[in-house]
């Protein structure tokens, strides 16, 4: 199955809406808690620490030395500097849920 | 930082909530966001980043102990795009 052009795009409004709905939240704190939610995830990663939510998946941080680069119009070379990206390895049971519901029988 | 780390972080910024308020949003949170990922939805958090499907084609792939070839199926699997808030701000940190 290829995800279809009638695909869907979750974002923070929805999950206000949710945790309006189903926590009983009032608006604004359902506003404010979807953003505190990510909030505190950055906060942990700008402090380096990784973020591991047990059943959804782990964001960690990778220390990247320089390597050599290319402009790519220029041809000229530039060196990428050393960075700290973030990583994310989905959890068993995510990729469990997401082989299963995209295995041949729904195809 | 793990879950019921976030659940108090979160608990502590909304005192005038209930602590089990935290946790039950949390774990509504990432169950929507799991499900959006099950039904082949993609996920778009401005300033956090973008979860999507990628694909991995069928290839022939070897037992490892038995060295035996075995066809392993295309597959859909999580990716993870950082957004440039959270880019920026990971990668300004003193070391």
């Amino acid at each position: 199955m290829i995800p279809s052009p009638t695909m869907m795009t979750l974002t923070k409004a929805e999950l206000a809406d949710l945790l309006f709905e189903q926590v009983g939240l009032n608006k604004r704190e359902a506003k404010d808690m979807v953003e505190a939610f990510f909030e505190e995830i950055r906060n942990a990663l700008e402090r380096g620490e990784g973020v591991k939510l047990s059943g959804f998946g782990n964001f960690q941080l990778r220390d990247k030395p320089q390597r050599p680069g290319r402009n790519p119009k220029t041809g000229e070379e530039i060196p990428i500097t050393a960075r700290r990206v973030v990583t994310f390895h989905a959890s068993q049971k995510l990729k469990a849920e997401v082989e299963q519901s995209f295995d041949g029988s729904q195809a | 930082m793990t879950k019921s780390e976030l659940i108090d972080r979160l608990a502590a910024r909304f005192p005038q909530l209930v602590a089990k308020d935290a946790d039950f949003a949390v774990k509504m949170i990432l169950d929507a966001m799991s499900g959006a990922l099950a039904a082949g939805d993609r996920i778009e958090i401005r300033g956090f980043g973008s979860f999507a499907l990628n694909y991995r084609p069928p290839r022939t792939g070897r037992n490892p102990k038995s060295g035996e070839k075995v066809q392993v199926p295309e597959k859909w699997v999580p990716h993870f795009k950082a957004g440039k808030e959270l880019r920026e701000r990971v990668d300004n940190q003193p070391r």
